[in-house]
């Protein structure tokens, strides 16, 4: 890895656990909860957030120093709402479906925590290049979570992974179904997302104790 | 009856936290105490009730498609939907700081108690969120995308205010420490998200789910608005439904056979 010091690195790797953006820096949830009934859309939405938050922070960085401070949050509202329209008609061009799956989630990007987080945290004090790799570490941490979440909701509530059915037929009773396993429907509603998250919250804290709260 | 409708359905049953998980990032970040939790939630009922609106005329005589006809009618073809987002947020943030700027002028008290929290809310997904739900459930008068934003707002609010509450209370419980604070916020959250799902037949009578996910509240969201489903339909619809899955049973059973 002679491309990335170790300092870079960390920049990318810190966020995928100790330092993600959902579980840690409660950033985020919004989008992250109500399109994970299924894996494809979340695979989908993670995409879009590392687009518009890599490419954002860039810009970002680079126009720091003329941006005046008062109306920066008018400045960052502005250059996500772009990057996100973008976003936006590729998908209605080459997803149609999905697109429509999305509905307005995707627009929701621009208010997405995560991306105005970065922007003020990290893209407003740094050069573009470690800001990129910021973008891209937050992004990444942020589709872990997305990923499965999307994972299991989409394998316990329907019993498929990107639509192919992984546990055999539940109509001809082949697979797991064969032995009277059924699909927890309860899964696809949207309540059970926060509890998924949850418990990926409880996992992780009690792996790393430092992270438990007081209260 | 239409107003009331649509009143007591942004409220209950697509509840802006609890069905479509909007504002969750401020909603889990400022609900520790129920104070700032009140202060925050009427922040959001008072952005959300001119926003919305707003971006509703916006919408209606600017972004769809032929909107711009009242130009003349060279325009009718044109479709500026798609900058839909910049304006919407942009109208947003400049509303933000003329309200902040009004609201410290007239009223220092009022100023006071939400001054801190109109900042936030610029950023806040309820607010683009109310917005955007108004432009894809095609609400269809300028008095209904008032009365939408107020309640979706009014949602938001008894959201807060009732997880705040319980928060306060289970600082005195024994929660185990990997899911103090964030996490037990979080399966509070489904439970009452759950519990609210139960409003969901409280308008169509049962008849139709809760708008449980993505796909399906975009879908469900325009009979609702015109309520005149006839029973005969929807009992139709059934035995069509139990009729196909009849077939499928019966071309699995020629199968097995």
């Amino acid at each position: 890895m002679a491309l990335l010091s170790k300092k870079d690195r960390a920049l990318i790797l810190d966020p995928l656990a100790d330092n993600n953006p959902i579980t840690i820096q409660v950033l985020g949830i919004c989008s992250a909860l109500a399109i994970t009934a299924q894996l494809k859309a979340s695979i989908v939405m993670a995409l879009s957030v590392l687009f518009v938050v890599s490419v954002g922070n860039v810009v970002i960085s680079l126009i720091r120093n003329i941006i005046p401070s008062k109306i920066r949050i008018i400045v960052q509202l502005i250059v996500v709402a772009a990057l996100v329209i973008i976003v936006d008609q590729v998908l209605k061009a080459y997803a149609y479906e999905l697109s429509k799956q999305l509905s307005v989630f995707i627009g929701l990007i621009i208010t997405n925590c995560i991306i105005m987080g970065r922007f003020e945290a990290f893209a407003l004090a740094n050069g573009p290049w470690r800001s990129f790799l910021d973008g891209i570490g937050n992004a990444l941490g942020y589709s872990v979570i997305l990923i499965i979440v999307g994972f299991f909701r989409e394998l316990l509530g329907s019993g498929t992974l990107l639509g192919i059915q992984v546990l055999g037929d539940p109509i001809t009773k082949t697979g797991l179904y064969a032995i009277g396993y059924e699909n927890n429907g309860f899964m696809l509603l949207s309540p059970m997302a926060l509890i998924v998250i949850g418990i990926i919250i409880w996992v992780q804290r009690s792996r790393n104790s430092k992270l438990i709260e007081e209260h | 009856m239409e107003h009331l409708e649509l009143f007591f359905k942004s409220i209950f049953v697509d509840n802006m936290i609890f069905a479509t998980f909007l504002g969750m990032c401020s909603y889990l970040a400022v609900s520790k105490k129920v104070a700032t939790a009140v202060g925050l939630g009427a922040a959001v009922i008072f952005v959300l009730g001119i926003t919305v609106p707003l971006n509703w005329l916006l919408d209606q005589y600017i972004l769809r498609d032929g909107a711009l006809v009242w130009l003349g009618p060279e325009y009718a073809s044109y479709d500026l939907s798609f900058l839909s987002f910049i304006l919407f947020i942009a109208t947003i943030a400049t509303m933000v700081q003329l309200v902040e700027i009004v609201v410290e002028k007239f009223s220092p008290s009022l100023y006071n108690s939400l001054g801190i929290f109109l900042p936030l809310i610029a950023v806040n997904c309820a607010i683009l969120g109310g917005s955007l739900f108004m432009q894809s459930r095609e609400i269809a008068t300028f008095g209904l995308a008032v009365n939408y934003g107020i309640s979706s707002g009014i949602g938001w609010f008894l959201a807060i205010l009732t997880i705040a509450a319980i928060r306060e209370k289970i600082r005195y419980s024994n929660v185990p420490p990997p899911l103090r604070g964030l996490g037990i916020t979080f399966i509070i959250t489904g439970l009452m998200a759950i519990g609210f799902m139960s409003f969901g037949g409280m308008l169509t009578g049962g008849e139709e789910k809760a708008p449980e996910e993505t796909a399906q509240v975009s879908k469900s969201t325009t009979p609702v608005l015109n309520q005149n489903i006839s029973s005969e339909n929807d009992v139709s619809a059934i035995q069509e439904n139990s009729e196909t899955s009849q077939d499928l049973l019966d071309t699995t059973n020629k199968k097995i056979n």
